[in-house]
């Protein structure tokens, strides 16, 4: 069949990834030890985490190197989560406040709900 | 007759790039993924399976930490570790970190000296990796140990928030400790068909019979970098954010 040699690459590449994703690592270690909060914190732990997540995913699992069949195959339906993700957040913000209506302070619950 | 059906295209012309590509091999009326053995194919099948499951755990634990009226237990003081005195915020999950990535880097390199038939490389880069995860593990373990009897976190409440933060951490970390540990056992099972030599004889596996080959390695490669890069998301949405 047509798989006689694999994916062959020089060692260079993986020990450059290696180092990125040290560095990567430590850079949303200090965010979280400098004390960032709020919009800056979060915007900062996406990036180095989608930064770390490419990395990882095109060069250590050679999705770089797979034909583009393979590739959509795989990250496309991955797509499909941003949709679970806007449902889970619906969710969250309703039943937080029906929480807020029925559990919170004025309202006429039994305490052990709280 | 056969013999020509079997015959794969693939070798004699050189197959379209781009969006081409993506049409003439889903059309072709033969396997669409060319160019990949097809272990490697079904691995990768597997791993996006494997996603929607890990990207389940982590969006309801999003819904739940919405919805939630009382203050989520702050993740940067309940996992710090005191070292010499001083309070490290988050400083175990740091190191874990790093030894998953190391591990992942290990890996990385076998698979590489794998398809050269370097077999002591390659089977010491294998264990290399297995200790690694095996390491990871254990350090989950010291965590587990840590917050279940200093810090009384049950997956139905805690002495410190929301009662939801023990069952996310619980269910998502106990998941992914899971897949470190399968890991580990198959890296060794690889390792030591590597070292054997089973790859360069294609000596059957025992189980599925199909002949060995050093796609295998490449394929268990393909599983310990998933891994890893579970444990990315799961350190940033649960333990930084």
């Amino acid at each position: 069949m047509a798989h006689a040699q694999g994916q062959q690459h020089p060692i260079g590449i993986y020990l450059k990834i290696w180092g990125l994703l040290f560095i990567l690592s430590t850079a949303s270690y200090l965010v979280d030890y400098f004390h960032f909060q709020g919009y800056l914190r979060w915007f900062l732990i996406v990036l180095f985490m989608l930064l770390k997540a490419g990395l990882i995913v095109s060069v250590f699992m050679h999705m770089l190197w797979e034909r583009l069949a393979l590739m959509y195959a795989i990250l496309v339906p991955t797509l499909l989560l941003i949709v679970l993700l806007g449902i889970g957040a619906l969710e969250g913000h309703y039943t937080f406040f029906t929480r807020g209506t029925f559990f919170g302070p004025g309202s006429e619950a039994p305490a052990q709900h709280r | 007759m056969t013999q020509s059906v079997m015959t794969s295209s693939a070798e004699s012309l050189p197959l379209p790039k781009g969006l081409q590509g993506i049409a003439a091999d889903w059309s072709s009326d033969q396997r669409a993924f060319k160019n990949v053995p097809w272990g490697k194919a079904m691995m990768w099948i597997f791993l996006l399976s494997d996603t929607f499951i890990f990207s389940c755990f982590l969006i309801s634990y999003m819904t739940v930490r919405m919805s939630t009226t009382e203050p989520w237990p702050n993740p940067s003081e309940v996992f710090a570790l005191t070292l010499w005195g001083k309070k490290v915020p988050l400083i175990l999950i740091a190191i874990m970190t790093f030894v998953l990535i190391s591990s992942s880097g290990t890996m990385a390199m076998a698979v590489k000296f794998g398809y050269e038939k370097n077999k002591k490389i390659t089977f010491i880069l294998l264990l290399v990796t297995a200790a690694l995860g095996a390491t990871f593990v254990g350090m989950q373990a010291f965590e587990w140990t840590k917050l279940i009897f200093e810090e009384g976190v049950r997956p139905w409440g805690n002495p410190m928030g929301a009662a939801q933060f023990g069952s996310a951490f619980f269910m998502i970390t106990g998941f992914h400790g899971t897949h470190v540990s399968i890991g580990v056992i198959f890296l060794i099972i690889v390792a030591v068909k590597v070292l054997r030599g089973d790859l360069d004889h294609e000596r059957p596996g025992f189980l599925t019979g199909r002949k060995g080959s050093y796609e295998i390695v490449e394929i268990m490669g393909l599983y310990w970098h998933f891994v890893d890069l579970v444990w990315v998301f799961i350190f940033a949405f649960f333990y930084l954010w």
